[in-house]
């Protein structure tokens, strides 16, 4: 199972923080990720996929064509505001 | 030192913590940030903060090796809350202590520019209008950019 970890306003989009998902084998990067999402919720997908938005697997932080596994945990970071 | 908690902190006991770990220097500048009574929506009834621990630390982590990088500091401290924030409660303290005072405030304003815009919290007014997600203003973009275009040092 790939964990998928929604952050900020994505996670509002998602209506979770946390979704467990099996992925199938195609899915080989954060971008083919975001298509397998957008089957599903195209919504959701566009806003995974702007610009703004960082990307970490396994808490580190990646590109979107970073690959992934399926037993990795993928994270999705909406524009930051701390301070 | 990095500390990111739910609980709320003293900013003057913990200045003055820091301050007894730091006798050999000269310069302390401390930065405290609190939650401001209005949020864009009206009167606030709290700010949320999430953050993902772990990763939000190593950011914080890299802000300061960037800050000590360029500046000769020798000790810095930076709490910063998460979870649920009254309205008027300290959010964020930044101290920095140096041998002479240019380094400390340079850091320290350097620190708290980097921390709104790179460190990875998330920040959700709640007010009697409703809920907002709050993202980083142009002001706190141009903030950060003067670090990286400019010559200050």
């Amino acid at each position: 199972m790939t964990r998928l970890l929604y952050f900020g306003k994505l996670a509002d989009i998602a209506g979770g923080r946390m979704r467990e998902i099996p992925a199938p084998d195609h899915v080989e990067t954060i971008s083919d990720l975001i298509a397998h999402i957008g089957e599903a919720d195209a919504v959701l997908a566009a806003a995974l996929a702007d610009e703004t938005v960082r990307y970490a697997v396994n808490e580190e932080i990646v590109s979107r064509e970073a690959a992934i596994s399926n037993t990795d945990e993928v994270a999705f970071l909406p524009p930051v505001s701390g301070g | 030192m990095i500390r990111v908690s739910e609980k709320p902190f003293e900013p003057g006991a913990e200045l003055s913590a820091f301050e007894n770990q730091t006798a050999d220097e000269g310069a302390i500048v401390s930065f405290l940030g609190k939650v401001r009574p209005k949020g864009a929506g009206g009167d606030l009834i709290a700010l949320k903060l999430e953050h993902y621990s772990g990763v939000t630390e190593r950011s914080i982590a890299d802000i300061v090796a960037k800050a000590e990088e360029r500046w000769s500091i020798s000790n810095s401290l930076i709490i910063h809350r998460v979870g649920a924030i009254d309205p008027g409660e300290p959010i964020v303290l930044v101290c920095v202590a140096a041998k002479h005072r240019r380094d400390a405030f340079k850091a320290a304003d350097f620190l708290m520019d980097y921390l709104k815009t790179e460190a990875y919290f998330w920040k959700k007014e709640i007010t009697s209008a409703g809920e907002e997600w709050i993202e980083p203003r142009k002001g706190d973009y141009d903030d950060v950019k003067r670090w990286q275009t400019s010559k200050l040092s």
